[in-house]
């Protein structure tokens, strides 16, 4: 080990820095692939699609405490960012994959298949997993540039007036989405349109339908992995830091030389492009998007989990992302088993909303910062007061 | 030769108080300075005034030639101009090394690329940015609370952390709003002894508004003395000491000249 760690100091720029560099790339591709050919068989089709419901909730938790956590600005327009990535990816796979291969049907390998779809006779990698990376990037651009435009007024509010702009984003964003005229079927009315036009149809308030199924445990764990890179090394770095502090006092950054401005709008960015690929994902893995399930709801569900996780602490949002998708699920099965030995008469009605909701009170009453405050779960493993960043 | 900082002029009004008017101020490399005035004479805003916080209604601001007014506060900041608060404005939920490396990393501009694929350059700036900042904290006394949370340390901790963070971005001007505000005498005396060894060890040149009188008259070169935005007086302590307008502005009668103005 000694030896490994001064052969690097000695080889700087060599394969050891480069491969500490990239272990990230390599723990996501290893976690999605793991969790792809171990897991998804082990599980079972329900419990793995709970799992991508997980991870897909972790990238929206995470990026968001890029902006809520770390930058200190409250916005509640997150599935905005969600929507307009999931729309954009699938307007690419969507009608890439009827102009490439003729129809929307899935056409990628063996990461991209579902076991419960029955056995897979394709390819390693198929054409479709390209068209479906592609779409994934696009829609994280098409976010990221929603969320560019997003970012600038958050120059002069703050607080509460943010907070109703990043609403009001929101809300547009499923109302023009919503308003799409519908979309185009067939292969030849897809062929003659032109590409400017194919994105406008979108399919308005039916929702975009007939997306190709890519989105499997490999893909969501490998964002995942990524997400969590990002968050970490941002949280440890000089970047990250400057986050930090807008949040802690924006006067006393700018006096040390803080751009407050740009470092505002970048968190915004980097946060909306996340959002923006898990929407991609999500609506790959639905095979439908509908703007109208991804309202203020929504970001809603997603500002709960950073709050509650603790506004700024990575661990937190992802803990708290675990928590809250599986607790509405155990407490359905929970009432469904009580109901089994109740008469028919006394059977409960579903209260898991109520005692979600009862939770969340709890929760803040008990512990205001969250699971974890601006703190990370490692923190407390090396010891009470040190605070590694 | 031309001053290191100076402002010709400087006027600011809010609505119709005016106030600042026409301040003055040339601080020549090494010279360590003091402002003082009554309550709401205007000290406070010439400092927003000289670090970008307000923008001037009318005047200059140069530091080494370079114009500063109408710049913002980050840019003011890099261009080599650095400030303490008088109310503490600590990262209060960030680690007290976390705040000095803040102001260490001033001149290092990271990419995101770098950041994420933690490039040479990126580690190497910020070893850089660790050295120094663990090198400020030692100077400082801090490096045993280095990891505790700044709102944690007791106050006089967290005026010093202040002065650290603002010495991190390697300013060649330092601007001390109220250093000894809230102080007990033994901590004026360590404060005055380590104002001194900050322009000695640091070479920065040091303005620095205070009430306490025993602070400034002990250690200021040239004392420049506000009240309702006008400069009333300037000069040595001793000079300033004995000017009737100055001990008009603080005691409100003409007093004989001589005895000093008393503590605010």
């Amino acid at each position: 080990m000694s030896a490994a760690a001064s052969s690097s100091r000695a080889a700087d720029g060599g394969w050891v820095p480069a491969l500490r560099s990239g272990a990230p790339v390599l723990v996501a591709v290893g976690l999605g692939l793991l969790m792809h050919f171990a897991v998804q068989p082990a599980v079972g089709a329900f419990k793995a699609r709970v799992l991508i419901d997980i991870g897909i909730n972790i990238i929206l938790a995470v990026s968001l405490t890029l902006v809520n956590g770390f930058t200190g600005q409250f916005s509640i327009g997150h599935a905005g960012f969600m929507a307009l990535g999931g729309y954009a990816a699938g307007a690419l796979s969507y009608y890439g994959s009827i102009r490439l291969f003729g129809s929307a049907a899935f056409n990628g390998g063996v990461v991209s298949w579902t076991a419960s779809q029955g056995t897979f006779g394709g390819p390693w990698v198929g054409g479709g997993d390209v068209l479906f990376v592609a779409a994934c990037l696009t829609g994280g651009l098409v976010a990221a540039g929603a969320g560019y435009l997003v970012g600038l007024p958050s120059l002069r509010l703050r607080g509460d007036y943010l907070a109703i702009v990043t609403l009001g984003f929101g809300e547009i964003v499923r109302v023009v989405l919503q308003s799409t005229p519908a979309q185009l079927s067939q292969a030849a009315d897809v062929a003659a349109a032109p590409w400017p036009l194919l994105t406008l149809k979108l399919g308005g308030a039916l929702g975009f339908i007939g997306l190709p199924f890519y989105t499997t445990l490999f893909w969501v764990y490998l964002v995942v992995g990524l997400t969590l890179a990002v968050a970490i090394r941002l949280k440890r770095s000089s970047y990250g830091r400057a986050f930090l502090a807008i949040r802690e006092d924006e006067v006393a950054a700018e006096a040390l030389g803080v751009h407050t401005t740009r470092y505002k709008v970048r968190a915004f960015v980097l946060a909306a492009f996340l959002a923006g690929v898990a929407g991609a994902l999500y609506a790959h893995l639905i095979g439908s998007i509908n703007a109208g399930e991804l309202g203020f709801q929504k970001s809603f569900e997603v500002v709960i989990m950073v709050v509650l996780g603790g506004m700024g602490s990575v661990s937190g949002s992802t803990l708290a992302a675990i928590v809250l998708t599986l607790l509405p699920e155990l407490l359905r099965s929970v009432t469904g088993t009580i109901n089994t030995h109740l008469p028919r008469e006394y059977e409960l009605p579903d209260l898991r909303m109520i005692i979600y909701s009862l939770a969340l009170i709890l929760m803040m009453i008990l512990r205001p910062q969250g699971f974890c405050g601006l703190r990370e779960i490692w923190d407390w493993r090396i010891g009470r007061r040190r605070r590694p960043t | 030769m031309s001053p290191l900082l100076e402002a010709t002029r400087l006027s600011i009004a809010f609505g119709g108080l005016r106030a600042v008017q026409d301040f003055n101020l040339a601080l020549e490399a090494g010279d360590l300075q003091g402002l003082i005035g009554p309550n709401g004479a205007g000290k406070t805003t010439v400092f927003n005034l000289l670090t970008g916080v307000y923008r001037p209604d009318a005047g200059e601001i140069r530091l080494a030639g370079q114009r500063l007014d109408g710049l913002r506060p980050f840019q003011i900041a890099r261009a080599g101009l650095a400030r303490t608060f008088q109310a503490s404005r600590l990262l209060a939920n960030l680690s007290v090394a976390d705040n000095v490396r803040i102001g260490a990393q001033l001149r290092s501009r990271p990419s995101l690329a770098g950041t994420m694929w933690r490039t040479r350059r990126h580690r190497d700036a910020e070893r850089d940015i660790e050295a120094r900042t663990q090198r400020l904290l030692a100077t400082f006394g801090l490096a045993e609370r280095a990891d505790e949370l700044a709102r944690h340390l007791p106050y006089g901790d967290q005026r010093r952390l202040e002065m650290a963070r603002a010495l991190a971005t390697q300013p060649r001007v330092l601007l001390l709003d109220e250093p000894a505000a809230g102080m007990n005498p033994q901590e004026k005396l360590a404060l005055r002894e380590l104002v001194q060894r900050i322009r000695r060890e640091f070479g920065v040149t040091i303005l620095l508004i205070e009430h306490d009188m025993s602070v400034v008259m002990s250690i200021c070169e040239t004392v420049t003395v506000l009240d309702y935005g006008v400069t009333i007086a300037r000069g040595t302590p001793r000079q300033v000491q004995g000017d009737p307008r100055v001990i008009e502005a603080y005691l409100g009668v003409a007093a004989p000249p001589g005895g000093p103005p008393g503590d605010a």
